[in-house]
């Protein structure tokens, strides 16, 4: 197996998560899009673990998998808080920052 | 010594005893009789810690070859490795580095001929208070790999020496006691299981604490207590007061543990190891070697002992701490875990010892905060009408007596007046929560008074610690107090004359407000609603123990010339004996001082006089009416006596009125006539100065380049305000979409 | 080193293709369930890779709470379920040029660096019970952390997302 499949097999999917993030205008599947990104990243990480025959890359996976479950968890709420107060979840709904 | 190799077991209990309650309390137990399986709990641990106390002392007197420390103080190490099996020379060996590593491997036991010289110089230095010669070591056990990170490995083990079975005693004997009192107290709780949980996890965390092998263990146990104490004060968090003192506690203490953490960095940085026993062995070996180190290091651990043992200026939680219920206080706010930091000082005191040259100096940053403590807290007792908060205030004041004692270089006197000063206090806390129990739950003394015809036992209890406390003769407070006087009067090289006025005041303040206590709760006319009684037999069984011991304790450490007529010198100074680690203390070149009858009279005397000036005054202000008639007198004429008493009044218009007056008087005329013509002379000068560089310079050129300017960044600002849409995927496209220009400016360029 | 080559090819094929289909779908739910079926794809590489445990764990975390916690986030947002023309925003043609533009890059750079580098084969095979070392002895603290920090993200999110 070529190292390169699985490189770039994470980037094609980071980059479907790029584009998720910028497009979509939902912001829950905005959110699973970052997951998308976040699980590229995972690729690498282990790949590079088996590549140089260290433990390391695993355990990172795992640390990625506990972070990316507690960003969701918040921003699931952060989304839940927008909808109650906004009643749209819309992120191009979103522009108090306007200058 | 069974039980000191395997001290494990008694943290270990009372931790099983806090999971059994909590999980099982409420529901499989009944929340009724959770109780039980706390006083077993602690019962057992009593008795174990009883057994290591009895085992220390054989230690100390019948020393096998092991625990006799090798002549040289380098080198004390190398029985641990024959008690302990390989982990432990191991761990030595790998944390000492250069220095101690061949000291401490077991296989180096007797290769130390070169270091004789030196440390005989040492011992002969180090005896001059004439306990035996042989130096025992602590028990030491240690699993050397608890966890480790980044290549240093944390050990966990048990370090057993007089210090620590002393602490179990106390600690295991008033824990004990305030659970079965507490059984009468808290009845019918709403919370009664997570109480006795908590007094369970605070006892074994102290347990914990008090037996820790290293700083990372301390620093576990420290806060371990910190957190037992926070859940206890805000136990009836119902009420904003409660919570808001807990969190008090809680933040001022972290405060403190910032200072604890940094301390203990720096020790591991100037030593290389976690180990308490490998830290004071290294400084006793070679004092002075790492002075600044542990000046830093002992000036961070002092804001640690500052808000853990209520010094000031961080000893506002204490008093504040008093909304909890009041076996806790008893326990943990006046007797156990405020004395943490002293005995945090206690456990490192070679570091305290060399970094605030106690051994040469006559006055130290630790010696002044604990006798300006115990001056303080002593004075503010006498403006409380809460009877909990006079104690409270009458711990800072005696917590501030400990840490004096220890600032002196008082290592015994302090050990042992945190020793006899946690029986007499917890016996005050449990009575006055028996007083509040009898009388309607308030501890206001304006409601109380004439108590003592309602409740004897509890009066008698209460006066007996009284006394002890303000240190009457023959009671315990007496002894440990003069050591304290005695210890500030001699110091070591030089005296600390200083605290040693600081801690006569203190002793005469201390008799006063005490004798105002008593006053107001038990004597004169009942001036609560309701038929006060007398608390039922499992709250004064308690009460009277501990006056027992209140009554009894000093005769721990007697000074020999007392014991000679009896023929028992063999007795004096067992606590010294038993708890003063001399295998870390006589490098250091500690000295004790010979008794003195002399010392001993001016304390008694001051602690008397306290207590005769203060009955005199209510005695002669009793009248028909007591309260009210108090007053009337008050207007007629001011004596010094009402000054202390109205000591908030005397702060806050006598002494702050009478510096404020002259010192902004002549402020004024400073201001007035000196400062003012400067000050206008100066201006008129600037103002003709100013004129001309406004007209030429300011207008002309340096406001047009201003203005260019703003109008640049104008005209700039209105064209980059487009891509500010406010749309997070905006954002995000110009974040990647420069990302990418980067990296391809990169790929190209590399 | 066929036969995985195939699997490889067939589960690389299965998730690309989901993973279009997610960020590309006009259904809500159909988007989650894409979803799923690229982080099981994923997992299947992870048993290619021999991460045993990392590929349970994200069977367990993600397909178990994670993509359950995001049916709950559309269900309790009332996204439209079924189709919707709103789903993807008016710029989407910036958005595909930055991320082609993105993985251009991306691709060259692997392609040049590793170019025909293999995997190593018959290297150690780190097993659950490694990785348990390796969490609780070297990375002890950063697991700490995480402990903390997940911790922090339930109290967070319950603060955020609770009505008062």
């Amino acid at each position: 197996m070529l190292l390169n499949q699985f490189l770039i097999l994470g980037a094609v999917l980071f980059c479907i998560g790029v584009y998720g993030v910028l497009a979509r205008k939902n912001a829950v599947m905005v959110l699973m899009s970052i997951e998308l990104m976040l699980n590229a990243v995972n690729i690498n990480m282990v790949v590079f673990g088996v590549q140089h025959e260290v433990v390391s890359g695993q355990v990172f996976a795992l640390f990625i998998i506990a972070v990316a479950a507690a960003e969701v968890g918040v921003g699931l709420a952060i989304v839940l808080l927008l909808y109650r107060n906004q009643t749209s979840i819309d992120v191009e709904d979103f522009d108090l920052m306007k200058g | 010594m069974w039980m000191l190799e395997n001290a494990f077991l008694i943290p270990l209990i009372p931790a099983l005893s806090f999971a059994v309650i909590l999980f099982f309390g409420k529901r499989v137990i009944g929340s009724g009789r959770v109780h039980l399986i706390g006083i077993t709990a602690v019962s057992l641990i009593w008795v174990l810690s009883l057994v290591a106390a009895f085992q220390w002392t054989q230690r100390v007197e019948h020393p096998s070859s092991d625990a006799i420390a090798q002549i040289s103080v380098d080198d004390h190490g190398d029985d641990h490795g024959d008690d302990h099996g390989d982990d432990h020379g191991d761990d030595h060996g790998d944390d000492h580095g250069d220095d101690h590593g061949d000291d401490h491997g077991d296989d180096h036991g007797d290769d130390h001929g070169d270091d004789h010289g030196k440390a005989a110089m040492h011992s002969e230095s180090g005896h001059g208070g004439g306990h035996g010669s042989a130096l025992i070591s602590p028990v030491v056990t240690s699993y050397s790999k608890w966890w480790s990170n980044g290549g240093v490995d944390f050990a966990i083990g048990t370090h057993v020496d007089g210090l620590t079975v002393l602490l179990l005693v106390v600690v295991a004997s008033i824990s004990l006691l305030v659970h079965i009192y507490s059984t009468e107290y808290v009845k019918g709780d709403r919370r009664y299981v997570h109480y006795y949980a908590f007094l369970s996890l605070f006892t074994a965390a102290m347990l914990f604490f008090v037996m820790a092998q290293n700083i990372v263990q301390l620093i576990v146990g420290w806060e371990l207590v910190g957190v037992c104490s926070f859940g206890l004060i805000g136990h009836w968090w119902e009420e904003k007061p409660n919570t808001d003192a807990a969190l008090k506690a809680f933040l001022t203490n972290r405060v403190g543990d910032i200072g604890l953490l940094v301390g203990m960095i720096v020790l591991w940085g100037t030593f290389g190891t976690f180990s308490i026993d490998a830290i004071n062995t290294a400084i006793s070996a070679s004092p002075g070697t790492q002075h600044f180190a542990l000046l830093v290091a002992a000036c961070c651990l002092m804001a640690a002992v500052a808000s853990k043992s209520g010094q000031f200026p961080l000893h506002t939680w204490l008093p504040d701490a008093m909304a909890g219920p009041t076996p806790v206080s008893a326990l943990i706010h006046a007797a156990t875990m405020v004395v943490a930091g002293v005995y945090m000082i206690a456990r490192l005191y070679p570091v305290f010892y060399d970094g605030f040259s106690i051994g040469t100096s006559s006055i130290n940053l630790m010696a002044f905060i604990g006798g300006f403590t115990a001056l303080m807290g002593a004075g503010l007792a006498f403006a409380q009408w809460d009877i909990k908060k006079v104690l409270a205030y009458s711990t800072v004041s005696q917590l501030g007596y400990m840490v004096m004692a220890l600032g002196v270089g008082a290592w015994t006197a302090a050990i042992f007046h945190l020793f006899t000063h946690a029986f007499f206090k917890a016996c005050l806390f449990l009575g006055a929560g028996s007083v509040s129990h009898a009388a309607h739950h308030t501890f206001d003394m304006r409601k109380m008074g004439g108590l003592k015809k309602f409740m004897p036992h509890t009066y008698w209890t209460f006066v007996i610690a009284t006394l002890a406390l303000s240190g009457i003769f023959p009671f315990a407070g007496f002894w440990s107090k003069d050591e304290i006087l005695l210890g500030a009067k001699v110091g070591q090289q030089s005296g600390y004359p200083l605290m040693l006025i600081f801690g006569c005041a203190v002793a005469f303040m201390t008799a006063a407000y005490m004798t105002r206590v008593v006053w107001y709760t038990f004597h004169g006319e009942y001036r609560g609603h309701g038929h006060p009684h007398e608390s039922p037999k499992v709250m004064t069984v308690p009460l009277w123990i501990l006056a027992g011991m209140a009554l009894v304790g000093g005769a721990f450490n007697l000074p020999g010339p007392v014991l000679k007529p009896f023929g028992l010198e063999g007795l004096a100074h067992r606590v010294q004996t038993y708890a003063e680690p001399s295998v870390y203390l006589s490098g250091l070149g500690l000295s004790h001082p010979d008794p003195s009858l002399s010392m001993a009279l001016i304390g008694l005397g001051l602690a008397l006089s306290g207590i005769i000036v203060t009955y005199l005054y209510f005695w002669r202000n009793m009248g028909p009416k007591g309260l009210t008639e108090r007053n009337k007198y008050a207007k007629a004429g001011y004596t010094f006596l009402e000054n202390k008493y109205y000591l908030d009044y005397l702060y806050n218009d006598i002494i702050v009125a009478s510096i404020k007056k002259p010192i902004a008087n002549s402020a004024n005329w400073f201001n007035q006539n000196v400062l003012d013509k400067a000050v206008n002379t100066a201006g008129e000068s600037a103002r003709d100065s100013g004129r001309w560089i406004y007209k030429w310079i300011d207008q002309g050129a340096i406001d047009g380049s201003v203005n260019a300017a703003a109008r640049g960044a104008d005209t700039s600002g209105e064209g980059l305000r487009t891509i500010q849409s406010g749309k997070v995927q905006n954002y995000g496209q110009l974040l990647f979409g420069a990302a990418a220009v980067l990296a391809i400016v990169f790929v190209i360029v590399i | 080193m066929v036969a995985q080559n195939i699997a490889f090819g067939i589960i690389s094929g299965i998730v690309v293709l989901s993973a279009l289909r997610m960020v590309t779908t006009r259904n809500i739910v159909h988007s989650a369930l894409f979803l799923v079926a690229v982080l099981a794809g994923l997992s299947g590489q992870y048993v290619l890779l021999a991460a045993e445990f990392v590929a349970t764990t994200q069977v367990l975390v993600y397909i178990g709470a994670v993509m359950v916690l995001f049916l709950f986030g559309i269900m309790l947002t009332k996204a439209p379920i079924g189709k919707s023309m709103q789903m993807t925003g008016t710029q989407w043609p910036i958005a595909a040029g930055v991320a082609l533009m993105l993985g251009a890059v991306i691709l060259y750079s692997l392609l040049d660096q590793f170019g025909s580098e293999r995997v190593t084969e018959g290297g150690k095979i780190y097993r659950t019970a490694d990785v348990g070392d390796e969490v609780f002895s070297t990375y002890i603290i950063p697991f700490e952390a995480i402990s903390v920090l997940l911790l922090a993200a339930l109290i967070g999110a319950i603060v955020l997302a609770r009505k008062d």
